[in-house]
């Protein structure tokens, strides 16, 4: 670790005016990415401000919308009552990640914001355009078998690593941010910037501002919502390939299809020629087959992750059956 | 607890390395209070103040008021092993990948390697150190005993605060639950079977029967 010191603000204008005045500096909310990458000397901030303590921990159902504060904890959102009836996929998302430990402490707005899994990132060593920028990519000729195979360019193909950000991806959640220039919404699917020649850049979050929230429409509220995660081990564990799949499901025709994706691509992947082949149809096994080939569309795998191509079609498949609650036999050719 | 730490007559070794360790650490410490002069009760708030590298915070460990001095750095880990004293919270992996550390805070299990101490300002701490009360084991204490949930016993104080944690979480009513509830805590002897198996007592004991 360098030799930050510490600060810690209690209220919003609090925060921003520090922030304002040691523009070196980061939040700490949860502390389960910061603390992890500070030890690592990823991050290396002049101070830390400590924001845990802002009044940003309330979950109240309006109607219209569900507004989620930026410092309800992962563990509480996943067992809150309106969410696993209103946004069952939200739930599942959340306690499909981490530990219980880890959820307890990660935060609503930490999890937007953590830092990806690639081991480049967190080696000092290794080129990483992300941490250093001009560096180079050691994934692109390293070891590239949990990387993106949508999103990515020739400076970086590091995945986001949440599942929640994929939830909230296919329920057109909104982020509520405030700052020097006051508050303003963002939709999830432009909140978050593919790599680019900026790998460094990560998402449309400017300078001194501060995550208050995020907004579920209730548009969404009460559809029928699916996630399923496919990992190297049962629990505790990134993605391979995850899908969160979302519809109005009536008489077995779906309607407002949100199909995202995660594990696979370098943001959270809204998978829309999947999305198509389900609009306005009648779910049958060759359906739901057919929207997960379609999911597959694009896919530009490296050495070793070409076995993410099938994976992530064959995990739409199977969260569309989950979805639908139609019996997922044999996968046909 | 199965193995008493640390009461042999004598210089332990854990005694030996905190008088080296206080020994150099002094030279470094005073000029810094003296330098940065913003200790706090609570820990230093931004605002009218500089921003501070070395604090004291004030906070519960079962139930005992503490008041350490740390710097912004210090995690709740390194100060409830040293100066604290109490070493029962094990440092694994110290990147929350094991679970070794967990320790209670407000009641929540988390990893006290991720969590800086001056953020625990004000909380209530509770390590292996405070479950048992008097000579009484705590049930998830008696079950690891009774299951022999352990070989060298190193994961074994964060493995029994994790299930301690767990057990007051909406998902133990669901005895399918203890293997996800619990995969947070590793164990390198693979003592697994013993741990479900306590976990799964304790949860009993402790008035989980549904499902």
């Amino acid at each position: 670790m360098n030799d930050f010191a510490y600060a810690k603000v209690s209220t919003v204008q609090g925060a921003l005016e520090a922030i304002r005045a040691h523009p070196g500096a980061m939040f700490l909310a949860g502390g389960t990415t910061v603390v992890d990458l500070l030890r690592e000397d990823v991050f290396q901030p002049e101070l830390v401000i400590d924001i845990g303590a802002l009044p940003l921990r309330e979950i109240s159902v309006g109607r219209e919308e569900t507004v989620i504060g930026a410092l309800v904890s992962n563990s509480d959102l996943a067992w809150n009552p309106a969410i696993t009836s209103l946004f069952p996929v939200i739930s599942q998302a959340l306690l499909a990640g981490a530990s219980g430990q880890i959820r307890n402490m990660a935060s609503v707005g930490g999890n937007l914001l953590q830092r990806t899994r690639c081991p480049y990132y967190r080696e000092l060593d290794a080129a990483c355009n992300k941490r250093e920028p001009g560096s180079g990519c050691a994934a692109l000729g390293g070891g590239n078998r949990s990387h993106a195979i949508f999103g990515g360019s020739e400076h970086c193909v590091a995945t986001h690593p949440s599942d929640f950000t994929v939830a909230l991806t296919a329920v057109d959640a909104r982020i509520q941010l405030t700052g020097p220039d006051g508050e303003r919404e963002v939709a999830m699917t432009d909140f978050y910037v593919e790599p680019g020649d900026t790998p460094q850049r990560e998402n449309r979050l400017r300078p001194g501002e501060l995550i208050l929230g995020v907004k579920l429409p209730h548009a969404h509220a009460g559809r029928s919502s699916y996630y399923l995660k496919v990992r190297d081990r049962h629990s505790y564990e990134f993605a391979l390939a995850s899908a969160a799949v979302a519809a109005e499901v009536s008489g077995g025709v779906l309607t407002g299809v949100r199909i995202a994706l995660g594990g696979v691509a370098t943001v959270p992947w809204r998978a829309r020629a999947a999305e198509q082949v389900l609009e306005g149809r009648r779910a049958s096994p060759a359906l739901l087959a057919e929207a997960g080939r379609a999911a597959e569309q694009g896919a530009r795998p490296l050495r070793d992750n070409a076995f993410k191509v099938e994976l992530v079609g064959r995990t739409v498949t199977a969260a569309l059956h989950e979805l639908t609650g139609l019996p997922s036999g044999p996968q046909p050719a | 607890m199965p193995y008493p730490a640390d009461d042999r007559d004598g210089l332990t070794r854990r005694d030996a390395l905190r008088r080296g360790l206080m020994f150099g650490a002094s030279a470094f410490v005073l000029p810094r209070l003296l330098g940065d002069a913003a200790a706090a009760e609570a820990g230093p708030e931004l605002t009218g103040v500089q921003p501070a590298k070395e604090f004291t915070v004030a906070f519960t460990v079962n139930g005992r008021q503490v008041n350490p001095t740390v710097s912004g750095r210090s995690s709740l880990l390194e100060v409830l092993r040293d100066p604290l004293d109490l070493p029962g919270t094990k440092r694994g992996c110290d990147h929350g990948q094991c679970g070794s550390c967990t320790v209670l805070v407000d009641g929540h299990r988390v990893l006290s390697c991720l969590t800086l101490v001056a953020s625990v300002a004000g909380k209530s701490v509770t390590t292996i150190e405070g479950l048992a009360e008097g000579t009484e084991l705590h049930p998830v204490q008696a079950a690891f005993i009774k299951h022999d949930a352990f070989q060298c016993g190193f994961c074994t104080p964060g493995q029994i605060m994790s299930a301690v944690g767990f057990l007051k979480e909406p998902w133990a009513a669901d005895s399918a639950s203890v293997r996800e509830g619990m995969s947070g805590n590793l164990c390198r002897c693979g003592a697994y079977c013993g741990i479900v198996a306590a976990v799964t007592e304790a949860r009993q004991a402790l008035g989980h029967r549904r499902a």
